[in-house]
């Protein structure tokens, strides 16, 4: 069966307040009913193997919402990490090409210049961008590669067992820091979305988080941002999502989403970091 | 230039006349990293790429230069990357991952000294890394090894259409003689057949949406999958294995030898037979799959085997399973020192003295 052969799906309400979207699209008028909240037809109907609490579930959404409303399913090109969020293929219906671990900003660079046709992003967690593909990801966005990242940030290493990330915050017990996280033996949680807003290549970054619906929605117009600012041929995007792991840090998930509520942005301030778009048509740029 | 029209003939450098090939093979994208001697092949890239509107990226380094060739060999391009041994080392994961994956892709190590940071001079001290693997898990990847820049540029042809034939990265495996050695070529460029149909990521506008990856977590998943990649280098063994003899006929000593190490051997038995010494030259052309085979049938005729390389002793192992009963003598030289044509007909003379006419 053809993605075409999807039955159309009503337009989601969660989280458009602040992208800005019309209202859900109206039912037949001779029904009493009408959609507020379906599933976007880029994700595929098959249940996540994602823990409790976790926040990629949320994050898968928001793409693929995005994804749907931007009509870019069709020329899209995922590319996948390694990490929990491995499985992204699964879950959404769409061309996917797998990275090694840390590589998928090179990865995504060989698919855009092969391909200038398609929407490429890449989907990576902490472990996998902010230790082993700093390289990779540092010289992405130096080049200003068109593509955008999703980099979900719940500081730690999930998928194998809740390891201390550079991300982790200080004093933070994982596995690997079961004492804490001490900077002096194991240095500082990296900022990565400001370090890569200062090259000149990077036209959009960002920060947000999915605590709350308030948030949540922020993160999709930051997103939404992101896609729009590639297919503008502007440059190199990320958005950084705080995220849960509640297996991970020992926590239940109201407890993980509260953390990410309350503690996480003191170490990860969110917002806008850079839009040199905005900036250029300010004066600032 | 048109395919398979022979042209006069050119004084080219091995590195360039790899860079050109690869363009007339129709290359759409080449990614690399700067390091000796492979260096010219990605200048000449950077410069002719773009004056043919055509994808040329230097990477951050070697890991950066073969994700990229993972990216675009995924959306069926036809991908080039070039490297020398240290550089190697680091595409090993992508490798492995392109195996995995079954991702087409040509991949040209201009060999130098090693281990470590080595030197800059030729050798062959990769044969192992070559053949044997690069990274980690069960994968093969076809190895041609060319001994003249003529045959560097047939190959890369060859190259290209047995990637995209069995989806699987092809490595050219040269040395740094081959790579900054000029000679006289009369380069015989071809357009490779290439088929990407029914698996290239294009966005997946009217049809299914298709996944290019490596990870299979079921093990029965795995071993599948593992069973179907063992199954196309058993095809890739019997269709692709290929070899060249030279003087074999009356030959009593057969040195067995690739690439610049070959053309050592050939100076050496022309030397030999000057001096009543009957030796001739077993050069695989494709280093795997392995000419076992026929290397056994050639080697039951003759007194003794010589293997000689720029290495500490690597091809001679598989020389050494390849063989019955002819005892097989080595000599190689290392770190960029290449051993001359008469040390070799001295070892020919030593293998021919201490062995007796075969039964």
């Amino acid at each position: 069966m053809t993605r075409e052969a999807v039955p159309a799906t009503g337009r989601p309400l969660i989280g458009d307040g602040a992208a800005g979207d019309g209202p859900a699209s109206a039912a037949p008028p001779s029904s009493p009913r009408r959609s507020v909240y379906a599933r976007p037809s880029v994700l595929t109907e098959r249940a996540t193997h994602y823990c409790p609490g976790c926040g990629h579930g949320i994050i898968h959404r928001l793409v693929a919402e995005l994804l749907d409303e931007l009509q870019l399913a069709p020329r899209t090109i995922g590319v996948a990490s390694v990490g929990c969020s491995v499985f992204a293929y699964d879950y959404f219906d769409i061309d996917f090409v797998e990275s090694p671990h840390g590589r998928a900003p090179a990865v995504a660079t060989g698919v855009r210049r092969a391909r200038p046709d398609a929407f490429v992003f890449t989907y990576q967690g902490d472990g996998d961008l902010a230790a082993i593909g700093t390289a990779e990801i540092v010289h992405a966005a130096a080049r200003g590669e068109q593509i955008s990242v999703v980099f979900v940030n719940n500081g730690i290493y999930g998928m194998t067992g809740g390891q201390m990330a550079p991300t982790t915050l200080l004093g933070q017990r994982t596995t690997s820091s079961p004492q804490g996280r001490d900077p002096g033996v194991a240095g500082y949680p990296i900022p990565i979305t400001e370090m890569l807003a200062l090259l000149p290549g990077v036209a959009y970054a960002a920060r947000g988080s999915i605590a709350d619906p308030g948030h949540i929605g922020k993160t999709k117009a930051m997103l939404r941002r992101s896609f729009e600012t590639q297919l503008a041929g502007a440059g190199f995007s990320i958005v950084e999502v705080l995220s849960t792991c509640p297996v991970g840090w020992g926590m239940t998930p109201v407890e993980a989403m509260r953390h990410v509520a309350e503690d996480v942005p003191a170490t990860y301030p969110l917002g806008v970091v850079v839009d040199r778009r905005a900036d250029a048509a300010k004066g600032k740029g | 230039m048109t395919a398979g029209l022979a042209t006069r003939p050119r004084l080219m450098k091995g590195n360039e006349a790899m860079a050109d090939a690869a363009i007339e093979a129709g290359c759409d994208a080449y990614f690399g990293y700067p390091i000796t001697p492979q260096a010219e092949l990605l200048e000449r890239m950077a410069k002719r790429m773009p004056e043919l509107g055509r994808t040329f990226v230097q990477a951050e380094s070697e890991i950066g230069a073969i994700n990229m060739a993972l990216g675009a060999a995924a959306t069926g391009a036809k991908v080039l990357v070039s490297t020398s041994s240290p550089g190697m080392s680091l595409m090993a994961e992508a490798v492995s991952y392109m195996a995995g994956s079954e991702l087409p892709v040509v991949l040209v190590n201009v060999m130098r000294g090693g281990p470590g940071l080595g030197s800059i001079g030729p050798a062959q001290g990769d044969y192992f890394q070559a053949t044997k693997g690069h990274g980690h898990g069960d994968y093969r990847v076809p190895v041609l090894a060319p001994s003249s820049i003529a045959e560097a540029v047939a190959l890369m042809a060859d190259a290209f259409e047995m990637a995209s034939r069995y989806r699987t990265p092809v490595l050219l495996l040269a040395d740094g003689i081959m790579g900054q050695a000029m000679e006289p070529v009369v380069p015989v460029f071809r357009t490779p057949r290439w088929d990407v149909s029914g698996w290239n990521l294009t966005g997946a506008a009217g049809r299914r949406p298709r996944v290019v990856k490596s990870l299979h977590l079921l093990p029965e998943d795995l071993e599948r999958h593992n069973r179907h990649l063992q199954a196309k280098y058993a095809e890739i063994t019997e269709r692709e294995t290929r070899w060249a003899g030279e003087e074999l006929e009356d030959a009593e000593v057969v040195i067995v030898a690739y690439g610049t190490a070959a053309r050592v051997a050939r100076t050496a038995i022309e030397r030999g037979r000057g001096a009543g010494l009957r030796a001739g030259l077993f050069r695989p052309v494709t280093l795997w799959p392995f000419p076992s085979r026929a290397l056994a049938e050639v080697a039951s005729h003759a007194r003794a085997v010589l293997v000689v390389e720029l290495s500490a002793g690597q091809l001679v192992e598989d020389v050494r399973l390849a063989v019955d009963r002819t005892p097989v003598f080595f000599h190689g030289r290392t770190g960029g020192m290449v051993p001359t044509p008469g040390e070799v007909v001295e070892r020919v003379r030593l293998a021919w003295a201490l062995t007796e006419p075969p039964r």
